[in-house]
């Protein structure tokens, strides 16, 4: 259980979150969704997603809202991602491992282009 | 699937998709007794007795068109391999409750592996759900709550670059110093 001291630090890193929503328009959220049913979890679908997590806490990448989800319905192309950046059609990405889904935060989430070669039909 | 964290976190997903807002997960060492017990508890919407008694038939399960519970044969399995036994209690407005238990020290025990991966995974991807985490070893115990954190944190989401890296320095810490007892021997 978080002792006091340590809200305490999270108090702090609420207050600098504040601080940075200020600055920032009000431009949306990118969602990023990992499917998380049994068969993406025995394909790796949690290196994925920690992955994911990784590069979002290395890079201070904020805006970026983080969704699992059960079971997806294309079982033979876990484990399986899927981006929505606002106002934009859903993306789905299959197989993607560790390394894809860093490419895929960097090309689709941060810059607005698609990799096609590891887009699947949603 | 080669570790208990991703056991964990299937059964997980299951009370996920029952709806629970609570969930809780205990994972207990035993060293003294040389058991292994494995707890995941939620309120959600429960299941009636032939859905139980379905659910732990791997046979049966995959001919159903809900993919839910398909982990749960597998889980089982894996507790009985190491003279451990499987419980699933359960009633429709009830919650469920699974529980594994495995003898610690037999040779086909999978190790507990990445269980702050798997909790990371549950905390900030099902971000609306109470989640209570008991880690024990022998009589060292760790509970994570997420519910202070959530209430100082008051609406900045558990997502944010800077309380991601808190709660998982939190849970690694923990985890570690219940541990100790375990790195300590010889």
């Amino acid at each position: 259980m978080p002792n006091v001291k340590s809200l305490d630090d999270l108090k702090k890193i609420r207050e600098e979150a504040l601080k940075k929503q200020q600055l920032k328009e009000t431009s949306g959220k990118t969602e990023v969704i990992v499917g998380m049913g049994t068969v993406g979890i025995a394909a790796g679908a949690r290196e994925t997603l920690k992955a994911i997590l990784s590069l979002i806490e290395n890079k201070n990448l904020t805006d970026i809202i983080i969704r699992q989800t059960g079971n997806i319905g294309l079982d033979s192309f876990e484990p399986i991602v899927q981006v929505v950046r606002p106002g934009e059609e859903k993306v789905t990405y299959g197989k993607v491992n560790p390394d894809m889904a860093r490419r895929i935060i960097e090309e689709h989430v941060l810059k607005g282009e698609i990799v096609k070669e590891y887009q699947i039909e949603g | 699937m080669r570790e208990l964290a991703l056991h964990i976190l299937d059964i997980a997903e299951n009370s996920i998709s029952a709806g629970a807002d609570q969930i809780l997960i205990l994972v207990e060492e035993s060293l003294e007794q040389d058991h292994l017990r494995i707890r995941i508890e939620d309120n959600g919407k429960g299941m009636e007795a032939d859905t139980l008694a379905r659910i732990t038939d791997p046979f049966v399960t995959s001919r159903t068109t809900r993919k839910v519970g398909l982990g749960i044969p597998f889980f089982k399995a894996a507790a009985e391999a190491c003279e451990g036994t499987f419980n699933i209690d359960s009633a429709p407005q009830q919650g469920t409750i699974v529980e594994a238990i495995f003898r610690h020290s037999h040779i086909d025990r999978m190790p507990l592996g990445d269980l702050t991966g798997t909790m990371m995974t549950l905390l900030i991807g099902s971000p609306e759900i109470h989640w209570i985490f008991d880690y024990r070893v022998d009589e060292q115990q760790f509970i994570f709550d997420d519910e202070p954190i959530k209430q100082t944190l008051m609406g900045i989401p558990l997502s944010e670059p800077a309380v991601m890296k808190f709660i998982r320095q939190e849970l690694t810490a923990g985890i570690a110093q219940a541990r100790q007892q375990i790195t300590m021997q010889p």
